[in-house]
């Protein structure tokens, strides 16, 4: 016969006796709330203590780190090819930016950056502002729920399914698209895909407008976002935001107009500005942003050499056997090809020592890769520049002063993503 | 002004505090000699319109002295030049100077250094760990530690505070004899007091109890 256990469970008067030897000055009129980590505003996994004096906040203390799943850990045991699924879980929302950020920060190091296809580089141009669209449509979505507009959520919803399909029809897969490779792309794009974005651009453009009908000139949406967590244009420098956030509060920064990479250069589109750096104002900028990308994918469509169906056969990556894989047929066929194969597979791509840091435009702001390499395969260090985790520092400072309702308002306006703040 | 002209520029003010600068890839790379004095530094390049701190990271140099190095990734935010500052730190020491005081966005950087590898900031108003939980008692990033992870206690019930309603008025007290006592609408502070000191006194080893995470984590090998 088993022992039988006594088990002891501390009732909640012995919890409130040790209440009060801990807290002796048991706030009467101050209450603590524990927003998170699983609340519908907070848009994954964040958890903010806030203190309250009634309904306003009076301190805001963002608790990180629920999702941490020691991504830069992980970097430094394989090499950086086998990284690139790693990214697709960085921002989740917009993964085949992800995928380009990575590729281009390796590339810079590599110091072939500048020798990619023209092909590839008008690819994964498209990449990034589709996922750019895709990002920035859930970010609005979610913002207008919590807010209280449902309808622009399913609207929104309806938009980016098709951008899945896109993803979908160019890798293979619809969140973990891993599309790029070190010094190219995992493939072209099938011959029917330039037709599919052409269509998903006139249609999303008549469904973003309808979404800006709804809330645009709204007044309760209005009411609700006007002059609240103003930053200005001092303070977002000072604490490193980065991309809308930025932008909303009237900073002229935008690293594919400043520091152009791919063929951005090539391509015409504006810079959405703020004036005021309020939750309206960021708004207004990833609204704006959403039609300045269907206008680059329009220019792409129009420009993208080898054309749609690519009958040339333009290359989608750098012909170097010492970077990029060769085609299965040459591996089983050639001797060379079948050694570069081996040591790309076993050892990874052969970077030289050296330190480069590379930020890319990411639909949540600057996604930037610190790279540390002492040579070979594998990063010595690999530091992930999250632009989420930076967006939220401010938090602290925004948020004392406002109201609770106001509090999923600013989380919405901030449009963070957790995946790649925890890391 | 360019990255190279600013990096010359700090070299002239600073003298041999500042090595060289290292261009690679384009990017400008200064050491500065003595970790202390990385306040003074960076000040100075703010001034001179370095306003954005891109990104902190650190390196761990294993096996080689000084261990670490803290990498601090600045831009102009006017023209676009960008300029890298590093430092070494030296393991027995562990601590430099917070930045904090230069750029507001340097707190949760230097945070999430302290957390990854253990190296401190002084004159960081709120250094505590930020990915990683309050009372985990590694530094994941450092090259010792081992990729799988090592067996730590997960913070239990006893991690979290009581909710500060409780013990109040209207909030249901366990085990009292009836709804009244269960649920009273006015709470005498010395009767309840009495009574808790009474049900804790019954309970005897509930105070050894307190603090202790509950059963073992989920790494630990059963």
């Amino acid at each position: 016969m088993p022992e039988v256990q006594i088990i002891d469970i501390g009732d909640s008067a012995a919890r409130a006796s040790q209440a009060a030897e801990e807290l002796p000055d048991m706030p009467g009129e101050r209450m603590v709330l524990n927003m998170g980590p699983s609340h519908p505003a907070t848009h994954g996994v964040l958890r903010i203590v806030l203190e309250l004096d009634g309904e306003v906040v009076t301190k805001a203390d963002p608790d990180v780190g629920y999702l941490h799943r020691g991504d830069e850990k992980i970097a430094e045991n394989m090499t950086y090819t086998q990284f690139i699924p790693y990214t697709d879980r960085l921002d989740y929302l917009a993964p085949l930016a992800n995928n380009v950020a990575y590729a281009l920060a390796v590339e810079k190091l590599l110091g072939v950056h500048d020798k990619l296809p023209p092909r590839c580089q008008y690819i994964r141009v498209m990449c990034c502002e589709l996922a750019r669209i895709s990002a920035h449509l859930l970010g609005l979505g979610a913002f207008a729920m919590d807010t209280g507009a449902v309808t622009v959520f399913l609207l929104t919803f309806t938009e980016r399914e098709k951008i899945y399909n896109l993803a979908e029809a160019a890798s293979g897969a619809r969140l973990t698209t891993s599309y790029t490779r070190i010094g190219g792309l995992m493939r072209d794009i099938p011959p029917t895909w330039c037709g599919q974005v052409k269509q998903f651009c006139d249609e999303f453009e008549v469904s973003l407008a309808e979404s800006e009908t709804l809330l645009t000139r709204n007044r309760i949406w209005v009411d609700r976002l006007r002059d609240l967590a103003v930053v200005s244009k001092e303070m977002a420098i000072d604490y490193g935001l980065s991309g809308p956030n930025l932008r909303g509060s009237g900073v002229d920064w935008d690293l594919r107009k400043n520091q152009p990479y791919l063929c951005y250069p090539d391509l015409e589109f504006d810079v959405a500005l703020g004036s005021v750096g309020d939750c309206y104002d960021r708004y207004l900028v990833r609204m704006e942003e959403m039609r300045q990308s269907v206008r680059i994918l329009r220019q792409c469509l129009q420009q993208i050499p080898g054309g749609w169906v690519n009958d040339a056969q333009e290359p989608v990556s750098i012909p170097d056997g010492k970077i990029t894989l060769p085609s299965k047929q040459k591996v089983l066929s050639s001797m060379e090809e079948l050694i570069h194969q081996f040591m790309l597979v076993t050892e990874g791509v052969n970077c030289p020592p050296g330190e480069i840091y590379f930020g890319h435009e990411n639909p949540k702001g600057e996604l930037g890769f610190y790279i540390h390499s002492r040579g070979g395969g594998v990063p010595y260090r690999l530091k992930i520049r999250a632009p989420s985790f930076i967006n939220l520092s401010i938090l602290g400072e925004l948020m004392p002063g406002c109201m609770i309702s106001d509090v999923p308002v600013i989380l919405g306006s901030l449009d963070f993503v957790m995946g790649e703040s925890d890391r | 002004m360019t990255s190279l002209e600013a990096a010359k520029a700090i070299k002239d003010k600073f003298g041999d505090l500042i090595s060289e600068p290292v261009e690679f890839r384009g990017e400008i790379s200064l050491r500065i000699a003595e970790p202390q004095q990385i306040v003074e530094v960076c000040s100075f390049a703010k001034s001179m319109g370095f306003d954005y701190l891109v990104d902190i990271s650190s390196l761990d140099n294993y096996g080689d002295d000084p261990r670490w190095t803290v990498v601090y990734n600045l831009r102009a935010i006017v023209n676009g030049a960008e300029i890298r500052l590093k430092t070494d730190v030296r393991e027995e020491k562990s601590e430099l100077p917070s930045v904090i005081g230069v750029w507001r966005s340097a707190n949760w950087h230097e945070r999430e250094i302290y957390d990854m590898m253990g190296i401190r900031f002084s004159g960081h108003p709120d250094l505590r760990r930020i990915l990683m939980w309050e009372g985990y008692p590694y530094h994941p990033l450092r090259k010792d530690f081992p990729l799988a992870g090592k067996p730590t206690d997960l913070p239990g019930v006893a991690f979290t505070r009581v909710t500060p309603m409780e013990g109040g008025p209207f909030v249901t007290v366990a085990g009292g004899n009836d709804s009244i006592a269960r649920e009273p609408r006015v709470r005498v502070p010395e009767d309840d007091e009495v009574e808790l000191n009474a049900r804790v006194e019954a309970r005897g080893d509930n105070k050894a109890m307190r603090g202790q995470a509950f059963g073992p984590g989920p790494m630990e090998k059963k």
